[in-house]
């Protein structure tokens, strides 16, 4: 077990520093003066200010050179500094780090939820109860997050008045941005999870189980959901991808802190250190999020256990 | 339940089951009724399709949404099974009925420990406290003969060999100790060596006092555990009576063609499947077998016969049913000489003359293998014993020197797949190689196919290098054409989305290049012609097909490029024995009248038996004997070939046993 976190780890380590070299590269293929980009477009700073900014962050150096000591100090934690805010990077992230954290970790938990509830309950059956879950949740994965973030708004806070308008002071504020960035991610992951666990209930393990005296519904929590799981793991990259892209947008919608309004507010200034240290955060965390799966679909399913995936 | 009851443990009365298909009601189970007493067991012997399994799931309650289930009187140790709600259904199952199922390893969820699977009953029915769990798994698995028990709760199905598989699938159903168990088709996926030892699990849980309702499509699989036997077909029980009178005397054509269909030692080159003539199906009110039967006329068409006492305790519904044994003896001129003459010196004659003490067992099965009424059967066609020697001294058209291959085992280690085998195979020749799973027989054939590249050693096709040493894929596609392969299941080899004719079709584009659409369908046709399907199957796909269709199918499509030479791999392992039986039969034709050498791959003997020339028997990898088929049988010289040939299940078992020493 050691020995596979251990591998995977250098897998990840490996895909970390492909994504550092990349946009490092990127960075160098930029037109224009490097000092010009660190500046952003709307500084009128005069040219003594820019020799020293030259000098201070190594503008004069050759390449390979800046490149070995980009990475030195990514080794070290250093993600550099922004100018504009006259801050380094890591402190600008780990400021707006845990807003972000709390909305993911909501949303991800109340999507899978929300999906095993309505997936178990309605896999397998012809009712009108899964003809009304199947169209909500279509409804639901083709909504824009945008649209749907206004709605609620509109409705819980403005309307009624349940749920603050903006910020992220306390777990009511919480409430409202979760939801909007769940509820897509909520309808794929049923529709997938009830595909496999109605592929599972057509195994005859399942008949089996149930002549040992399983209930219906001991049969799908038991043995069924599990099968299920599978296909939903391969879905983890793209709810990932779903989640960051989605948070750049509910942030903005509700006013929250997090990465993403400060990604948005990054690139619209186009500050170059901050995109730089969110990218590779960002690359990190999917290297990680896939250890993670690897690991847990190792540990549902025995049979990939084999000598070459340990 | 209630305790001790007098009277049977399960009265089955005028039972009947009808599914909703689609806007269609299927009958699948038409008025069946038996009774089944503690320690006894019943075998309900009929193809896919006849309403057996059916008959065992209506006893555990798991029909499906769709069925609905009636009797007159559905009983279980004194309680009445037609009125129990879905909760009480729970009550009963796995607790005083017990359910096992066709191979273990999709019958045990693959995700679960072997020890969680046989631990459920226990949990549901909370028959043990947390901390006695995993002891009483341990002793269940003990007591159906896994060992190592503790071990091999904490692994997973997958790990475990076959037989070890389908024990722990059966202490699964075992574990809350039930009264019955129904067992549908417990063997079926197994090895024959394997297999005996199941059934022999079984009959020790029987004496044990377990009623037991055996399911199974193979008469010779029941001989020896089953006390009574019910032949079902179309959803009736068309025979039903003791083991052995059903056996020794069947009456009802059907259950006469069942047993002609196995594949004994005796029956080599000869025909197994009962012809079936071309003639209008049975009415709705008509005898469901009127189609398929040699003796159906107007009335079996129209009505069906009422059941009739042929002997005390077994009856039969049939208009024409067989006539006492005695009455035939003297009415059946084509009798035992007939069956066995044509086998000759180099078939099974031998053996079973030399042993004496099987003599009088060997006569009951003569009468069984061809009864009286097929014996009238035209048998112009029928291939003999001696065509295929003719093949033999054709010029070799593939010589496998020194073949090895080795893989990784699942512990990191290397293991030899293949052992330094060779064999020589000439034209218009059929080998057959025999072994259980993991022999390698399986990994020759994908070398011989030019699919897998060997370690070490040659094959060479037709006089020139094929396989190893170095020898290129591009030099060997142009003649890939001249081999070809039948698999076991060709559900899985055809795409499901093409049609028949797209499935032969690709393979006839492949050598009649020339010719337009037209020449295509009509050289489509006439392979299918040749494997004895209709042309108003061209438009079907896979899934529209019977097992048989579809492995008649496969044949076309490999006959398609004229190939010199067919690599079966386990071609009748999946079927029906009836299905198995025209198959074979089909093969045997082919051969004859296209001169195609066949290697031959299957974990039976009995079938090898029936199309093979020559012998190879394999183990762990290695060659352990070969030799011509008939003297291989005769002198089995390697002790294991002895316990294949041991473990081959007979209608009459105890011949085989003599046999083999």
């Amino acid at each position: 077990m050691l020995r596979a976190v251990g591998r995977r780890l250098a897998r990840a380590g490996a895909v970390v520093f492909g994504a550092a070299t990349l946009a490092f590269a990127a960075l160098q293929l930029l037109p224009g003066d490097p000092v010009a980009v660190m500046l952003g477009p709307a500084t009128s700073a005069s040219p003594q200010v820019r020799e020293q900014i030259r000098v201070d962050f190594g503008f004069d150096e050759p390449v390979p050179v800046r490149y070995l000591h980009y990475l030195g100090d990514l080794v070290t934690g250093d993600l550099g500094r922004s100018y504009q805010l006259q801050q380094p990077v890591t402190t600008l992230i780990e400021e707006q780090l845990w807003p972000t954290v709390q909305l993911v970790a909501a949303s991800v938990t109340l999507a899978v939820v929300i999906a095993v509830v309505s997936a178990v309950v309605t896999a397998g059956r012809r009712s009108a109860l899964r003809a009304v879950v199947t169209l909500a949740e279509l409804v639901a994965l083709s909504t824009p997050q945008f649209w749907l973030g206004i709605v609620l708004l509109t409705v819980f806070s403005f309307r009624l008045n349940l749920f603050p308008v903006a910020g992220a002071q306390d777990l009511t504020a919480l409430v409202l941005p979760a939801v909007t960035l769940a509820l897509p991610v909520a309808g794929v992951l049923a529709q997938v999870l009830r595909e496999g666990i109605e592929t599972a209930l057509e195994q005859p393990f399942v008949v089996a189980a149930r002549a040992r005296g399983r209930s219906r519904i001991g049969v799908r929590l038991r043995h069924a959901v599990r099968h299920a799981a599978a296909p939903l793991l391969t879905l983890t990259g793209w709810v990932t991808g779903s989640l960051l892209g989605g948070a750049v947008l509910v942030e903005t919608v509700f006013g929250r802190p997090g990465l993403g309004s400060l990604l948005l507010q990054a690139v619209s200034s186009r500050d170059m250190p901050v995109v730089l240290g969110v990218v590779l955060l960002t690359a990190t965390v999917v290297a990680v999020v896939f250890i993670l799966v690897d690991l847990v679909q190792l540990a549902l399913d025995p049979r990939l256990r084999t000598a070459a995936a340990l | 339940m209630n305790g001790p009851v007098n009277g049977p443990l399960l009265v089955v009365d005028g039972l009947d089951v009808t599914f909703q298909v689609g806007g269609e009601r299927v009958h699948a189970v038409r008025d069946v009724s038996f009774t089944l007493d503690r320690g006894e067991c019943l075998a309900i012997v009929g193809e896919s399709g006849s309403g057996k399994s059916v008959t065992a799931r209506t006893l555990i309650g798991l029909t499906g949404g769709r069925s609905t289930v009636r009797a007159r009187r559905l009983s279980f140790d004194g309680t009445d099974l037609t009125t129990l709600t879905e909760a009480r259904w729970r009550a009963v199952r796995g607790r005083h009925i017990g359910l096992v199922l066709q191979d273990a390893l999709v019958s045990l969820d693959p995700l679960r420990t072997v020890g969680a699977e046989v631990a459920e009953p226990l949990r549901v029915h909370r028959l043990a406290a947390r901390d006695e769990v995993a002891g009483r798994v341990r002793d269940t698995l003990a007591d159906v003969g896994v060992p190592d028990p503790a071990r091999r709760a904490r692994q997973y199905p997958h790990q475990l060999s076959g037989g070890l598989r389908q024990r722990a699938l059966i202490a699964s159903a075992v574990a809350a100790g039930p009264r019955l168990l129904l067992a549908d088709e417990p063997t079926t996926a197994l090895d024959v060596t394997v297999q005996a030892q199941v059934l022999d699990l079984l009959r020790r849980l029987r004496q044990e006092g377990l009623a037991l309702l055996l399911i199974s499509h193979d008469l010779a699989v029941v001989a020896g555990i089953a006390d009574r036997i019910a032949v079902m077909y179309g959803g009736l029980i068309v025979e039903g009576g003791p083991a052995a009178q059903v056996l020794r005397d069947p009456r009802h054509p059907y259950t006469q063609a069942l047993l002609a269909a196995v594949p004994t030692l005796r029956t080599r080159r000869s025909r197994l499947a009962v012809p079936v003539p071309r003639q209008p199906g049975a009415g709705p009110g008509g005898c469901p077998y009127a189609a398929r039967c040699l003796l159906a006329d107007e009335r079996c068409r129209t009505e069906l016969p009422p059941p009739a006492e042929a002997d005390p305790g077994h009856s039969v519904l049939c208009w024409h049913p067989a006539p006492t044994p005695d009455q035939s003896d003297q009415s059946g001129p084509a009798g035992p000489s007939d069956q066995f003459g044509p086998a000759g010196p180099a078939g099974s004659a031998g053996p079973a003359g030399s042993a004496g003490a099987a003599g009088a067992a060997g006569a009951a099965v003569l009468t069984v293998a061809k009864p009286p009424p097929l014996a009238h059967v035209p048998t112009g066609s029928l291939p003999t014993a001696n065509v295929p020697t003719a093949g033999a001294r054709g010029e070799v058209l593939l010589d496998v020197d020194g073949l090895s291959k080795r893989f990784r085992g699942p512990g990191g280690a290397w293991q030899h797949a293949v052992d330094d085998v060779s064999f020589q195979l000439r034209a218009g020749e059929t080998l057959g190689v025999v072994g259980e799973s993991g022999s390698g027989k399986t990994t020759v054939a994908r070398i011989v196919l030019g699919l897998l590249t060997p370690d070490a050693g040659t094959v060479r096709f037709a006089g020139a290098p094929w396989n190893g040493d170095g020898v290129l894929e591009r030099d060997r596609r142009p003649h890939r054409r001249r081999i070809q392969a039948v698999q076991q299941d060709p559900l899985s080899s055809f795409d499901p989305r093409y049609t028949v004719e797209r499935i032969v079709g690709e393979a006839v584009a492949g050598t009649h290049r020339r010719g337009g659409r037209r020449a295509r369908r009509d050289r489509v046709a006439v392979l299918l012609d040749q494997v004895g399907l209709g042309a108003n199957l061209l438009g079907r796909r896979p899934r529209d097909l019977s097992g048989g269709q579809r492995q008649r199918v496969a044949i076309a499509r490999a006959l398609a490029p004229e190939p010199a030479l067919l690599v079966c791999d386990e071609p009748v392992s999946a079927l029906d024995v009836s299905i198995q039986a025209q198959i074979l039969d089909l093969l045997a034709d082919l051969q004859r009248d296209l001169g195609v050498a066949m290697l031959f791959i299957s974990h039976d003997l009995a079938v090898i038996h029936q199309v093979g020339d020559r012998l190879l028997v394999m183990r762990d990898g290695r060659v352990v004997e070969s030799g011509e088929l008939g003297r291989v049988f005769a002198q089995p010289a390697h002790p294991y070939t002895r316990e294949l040939l041991a473990a081959v299940p007979r209608p009459a078992g105890s011949t085989t046993r003599a046999m083999a020493r």
